[in-house]
C-alpha cells in the first residue's frame, strides 16, 4: 500500500481533517507481581494529519509510552493502534522495522546524532537506512538542513554546534525522507527558553503539512500554545483533550 | 550503512586505537612467540638441515632424534651400499668431544685485532679493572637497601688474560674422508661466488693432518674474550676487517686437545645454531674416531644419495628408505622425516611446547581480554547511536552487519600490525648476514594463518557478545533520557 493510498483509506474526523493516528484500547504494562506498571491503559485516542498534536502530562503518566507504541517501537498488550490505515499492533518487528524506516520521523530529546558523523551525513541517515548511496543521500540531506537554516553548517560535527542547532539537524534528520508522522520526544526539554521556542515554532512552520502528522511528546507548558490539540494525560489514561480552533496549519 | 560504520569507529580515536593496539599485542605476540619455538625447534635438528647433498639418513633403529646417536658396525656402510636404490653411502660419525686448550688472550689479542682497536680494548680492559663490577640490578639493589654492603664487589675473574685454561662440549662431526659429504658447503661466506659457508680457510685444508673446522659462533667459547665470533660493533668493524682477523687467527696455527690429540683450527665455517649451543667441529670420520674415546662401533650415521630407476626417474627417497629397512634392518628416513621426527621428540618429551604453550595461551588470553572488552565496551558505549538507527529503522541484520564490519577492520589492522611487527622483530634479531644471533627466530607460513584464526576468533567473539546485546535491545531505548 502506498502513502498516499494509506492516506485515502484514513478516516475523517469530526472537523473534516484526515485521522492520522486511530488508537483504541490501547494497554501496555511493564514488569510483573508487585512489580508490574500500569503505564498505558485503554487509551482511546485520535490525532489528525495536518496538525500538531502535543501530548502532556506529569512524568510517568505513559505519554513517552504512548508515543513509543505509535512510533511502532514499542509492543502494546492489547488494543489497536492505526498509523495512516495502518495497525503497528498487529505487524510483525520486521514490518515495523520497514515502516518506522518508511513512514516515522524522529526527534529524540537528546537528538541522538552521532558524534562521527557531520551535520549533513546524520541527517542523511534515513535515506540511507532506506537503501540510498551515500552522495545523493548526503546532497539530499543538504538541501534539507538549509531549508532549516542549517546550511551554513553542514560539515559540522555534533560536538561544533549549540544545542538548538543539534535539534535542527535532527529535525532534518527525521524529515529527508518525508516521513508522514513526525514524532518527537520532548524536543526542547535540552533546550533554553529561546531556542525550545524557535524549534516549536520550526516544526509549526517547516513540518506541518496537511498530508503529515506530527506528535509532540511534552511536559513543557511555554510550548502547549503551538498545539492544534493537545491530549492530557495523567496515570495511563487520557484524560481531557482540548482543541485549538484556528491554529489550525490547514 | 558501511560507511556510517566505519566513521563510528574511528570517530572515537582512543577506542579505535585501543582496539587496534590489543589486536596487535596479541598478534605480536602470538607470532613472535610462535616464532622463537619454531626457531627452537629449528635447531634441535641443526646438524640434520645443515648436511646438504644426501637424501636419507640412516641410523640405528631405536634412534629417536639426532643427538640420540647410537654407533652401529661399520660393515652395516656396505650393507646400505648394497641396496638397490643407493648410488652411494658414506659414514658420518657424530658425537660430543671434549676440547681443552691453554691459551693467552691477550697475546690471542696481539696477534688478531688491529693496533688501535688493541689499544683501546686495553683502555677498556683497565678501565673494568678500575671499577667495581654492577649492573643495573646490583644498582636497584643497593638503592633498596643502602648501606648494608659498600664495600665493591670483588671482580669474577673467572678466566685471566694471561692464561686461561677452557674445557668445553662440542658437537664433533666426522664427515667421509673422501668426499667430505656432511661437511659445510665449501665456498666462501662472503665475497666470491658460489657462495658457501666457509669464512676462512677451506674444506680441502681438512686433509692436513690433525686439522679440524669449527664454527663462527664456536669461537666465543673456545676462545673466551677475544672476540672473534662477530665483528666489533663500538665503532663497526667492515666484513673485510673482520675476515682479516680471522685469517690472523688462522694464521696463528691455533689448536686445542682432544681425547689427547692435537687439533689444529685450519677453517672457520658457519654452523645453524645448535640448541646446545656447544661449538661445532668438523674433522674427516677417520680423524673424528681419534678423538672421542675409543668404543668397537663407531659409525653413528650413514649418508645416502638414491640413484636413479631403470627408467633413468630418480627413486624416491622414501621408497628407498623403506627398502634400507627391509633389507638391513636399520632404521631409515628422508632428510625431512629425521629433521621432523627430531622435533616431534623434543614436543613429546621435553617441556618445552608447554612451557612456550603457556605463553602463546597467555597472549592469545590477554590479546582477548583487552580487544574484546574494549571492542564490547566500544559497543555498548554505542548502544543508544545503534538503538537510534533501529527506531529509525536499521533492521538487525544491517546492525549486526556493521558491528561485524568493524570487528573485520579493527582486526585486519591489528593482524597486519601485529605481524608486522613481530617479523620486524625478528629481521632485527638477524646479524648483518641474515644469520640467526643467540634468538632462535623462524615464521614458518603456516604461522601466519594460525595467528589470523587466533585473531578472528578474538574478534568474533567480541563481536558476538557485542552482537547480542543490540539484537535485544529495544529501540524506544531512545527515547528514555
Amino acid at each position: 500500500m502506498t502513502a498516499a493510498e494509506s492516506t485515502l483509506e484514513a478516516g475523517e474526523g469530526a472537523s473534516g481533517l484526515r485521522t492520522a493516528v486511530r488508537i483504541r484500547g490501547l494497554s501496555k504494562h511493564f514488569g510483573s507481581g508487585d512489580q508490574r506498571v500500569q503505564a498505558l491503559a485503554g487509551i482511546d485516542l485520535d490525532l489528525y494529519a495536518g496538525q500538531m498534536s502535543l501530548i502532556v502530562g506529569p512524568s510517568g503518566c505513559g505519554k513517552t509510552t504512548l508515543l513509543s507504541v505509535i512510533a511502532g517501537i514499542l509492543n502494546a498488550d492489547e488494543g489497536e493502534a492505526s498509523i495512516f490505515g495502518q495497525d503497528v499492533v498487529k505487524m510483525s518487528d520486521r514490518a515495523k522495522t520497514r515502516f518506522r524506516a518508511d513512514r516515522i520521523g524522529f526527534v529524540f530529546q537528546q537528538y541522538n546524532l552521532l558524534p562521527a558523523l557531520t551535520a549533513a551525513e546524520n541527517a542523511s541517515i534515513p535515506l540511507v537506512i532506506a537503501g540510498w548511496r551515500k552522495a545523493p543521500a548526503v546532497q539530499k540531506a543538504a538541501e534539507v538542513l538549509a531549508a532549516v537554516g542549517m546550511g551554513k553548517k553542514l560539515w559540522s560535527l555534533p560536538s561544533q554546534l549549540s544545542g538548538g542547532q543539534m535539534q535542527r539537524v535532527a529535525i532534518a534528520r527525521a524529515l529527508v525522507h518525508d516521513p508522514h508522522l513526525l514524532v518527537c520526544d520532548e524536543p526542547t526539554a535540552a533546550l533554553d527558553h529561546d531556542t525550545g521556542i524557535t524549534v516549536m515554532e520550526l516544526l509549526r512552520e517547516k513540518v506541518v503539512r496537511p498530508d503529515r502528522a506530527v506528535v509532540v511528546v511534552t511536559h513543557d507548558n511555554r510550548v502547549f500554545h503551538f498545539g492544534d490539540r493537545i491530549a492530557h494525560m495523567d496515570d495511563g489514561r487520557v484524560v481531557e483533550i482540548e482543541e485549538r480552533n484556528g491554529r489550525s496549519a490547514l | 550503512m558501511s560507511w556510517i560504520a566505519l566513521k563510528m569507529l574511528v570517530g572515537d580515536r582512543a577506542k579505535f586505537f585501543g582496539i587496534v593496539i590489543g589486536l596487535t599485542f596479541a598478534a605480536a605476540l602470538i607470532t613472535q612467540q610462535g616464532s622463537i619455538f619454531c626457531g627452537l625447534m629449528l635447531r634441535t635438528c641443526a646438524q640434520v638441515t645443515d648436511v646438504t647433498g644426501a637424501d636419507l639418513w640412516v641410523m640405528e633403529p631405536s634412534v629417536r632424534f639426532i643427538d640420540d646417536a647410537k654407533p652401529m658396525l661399520e660393515s652395516n656402510l656396505q650393507r646400505v651400499r648394497g641396496v638397490k636404490g643407493v648410488k652411494w653411502a658414506v659414514p658420518l660419525y657424530k658425537g660430543n668431544g671434549r676440547a681443552k686448550l691453554t691459551f693467552a688472550p691477550d697475546a690471542m689479542k696481539e696477534k688478531t685485532f688491529p693496533p688501535d682497536r688493541l689499544a683501546r680494548d686495553r683502555e677498556r680492559e683497565q678501565a673494568k679493572q678500575s671499577a667495581a663490577p654492577s649492573n643495573v640490578f646490583t644498582k636497584v639493589l643497593d638503592l633498596v637497601v643502602p648501606d648494608v654492603d659498600s664495600a665493591p664487589t670483588p671482580p669474577a675473574r673467572w678466566y685471566s688474560p694471561g692464561l686461561v685454561n677452557v674445557i668445553e662440549q662440542v658437537i664433533l662431526l666426522g664427515v667421509d674422508d673422501a668426499s667430505m659429504v656432511g661437511a659445510p658447503p665449501g665456498g666462501p661466506m662472503l665475497g666470491a661466488e658460489p657462495r658457501g659457508r666457509m669464512w676462512v680457510g677451506s674444506l680441502e685444508d681438512l686433509r692436513r693432518p690433525e686439522s679440524i673446522v669449527v664454527d663462527r659462533v664456536g669461537l666465543r667459547k673456545l676462545f673466551p674474550g677475544c672476540h672473534l665470533d662477530e665483528p666489533f660493533t663500538d665503532p663497526p668493524e667492515s666484513d673485510e676487517a673482520y675476515l682479516e682477523r680471522l685469517r690472523r687467527f688462522i694464521a696463528s696455527t691455533p689448536e686445542i686437545e682432544m681425547n689427547d690429540h692435537r687439533a689444529i683450527i685450519v677453517g672457520v665455517c658457519e654452523a645453524t645454531r645448535t640448541f646446545t649451543s656447544n661449538p661445532v667441529v668438523y674433522t674427516l670420520y677417520s680423524r673424528a674416531k681419534q678423538f672421542i674415546p675409543m668404543e668397537r662401533k663407531m659409525l653413528t650415521y650413514i649418508l645416502a644419495k638414491t640413484a636413479d630407476d631403470e627408467n633413468g626417474a630418480k627413486a624416491p627417497a622414501a621408497v628407498v628408505a623403506d627398502r634400507i629397512q627391509k633389507q638391513t634392518g636399520l632404521g631409515a628416513l628422508t632428510s625431512e622425516a629425521f629433521m621432523y621426527r627430531t622435533i616431534k621428540y623434543y614436543l613429546i618429551y621435553t617441556g618445552i611446547p608447554i612451557n612456550f604453550g603457556i605463553t602463546v595461551f597467555l597472549g592469545f588470553l590477554v590479546g582477548t581480554a583487552i580487544a574484546g572488552q574494549t571492542f564490547y565496551n566500544f559497543t555498548i558505549e554505542n548502544i543508544r547511536q545503534f538503538g537510534s538507527l533501529k527506531a529509525m529503522g536499521a533492521s538487525n541484520s544491517r546492525i549486526v552487519g556493521m558491528i561485524l564490519l568493524q570487528a573485520a577492520v579493527v582486526g585486519t589492522l591489528g593482524y597486519g600490525i601485529g605481524v608486522g611487527l613481530s617479523t620486524l622483530f625478528g629481521f632485527k634479531t638477524l646479524d648483518r648476514w641474515g644469520n640467526p644471533t643467540e634468538l632462535a627466530y623462524f615464521t614458518p607460513w603456516q604461522l601466519l594463518p594460525t595467528t589470523a584464526v587466533a585473531i578472528v576468533f578474538i574478534c568474533v567473539l567480541a563481536s558476538l557478545i557485542s552482537v547480542q546485546r543490540v539484537i535485544r535491545l529495544e529501540p524506544a531505548i531512545v527515547f528514555r533520557s
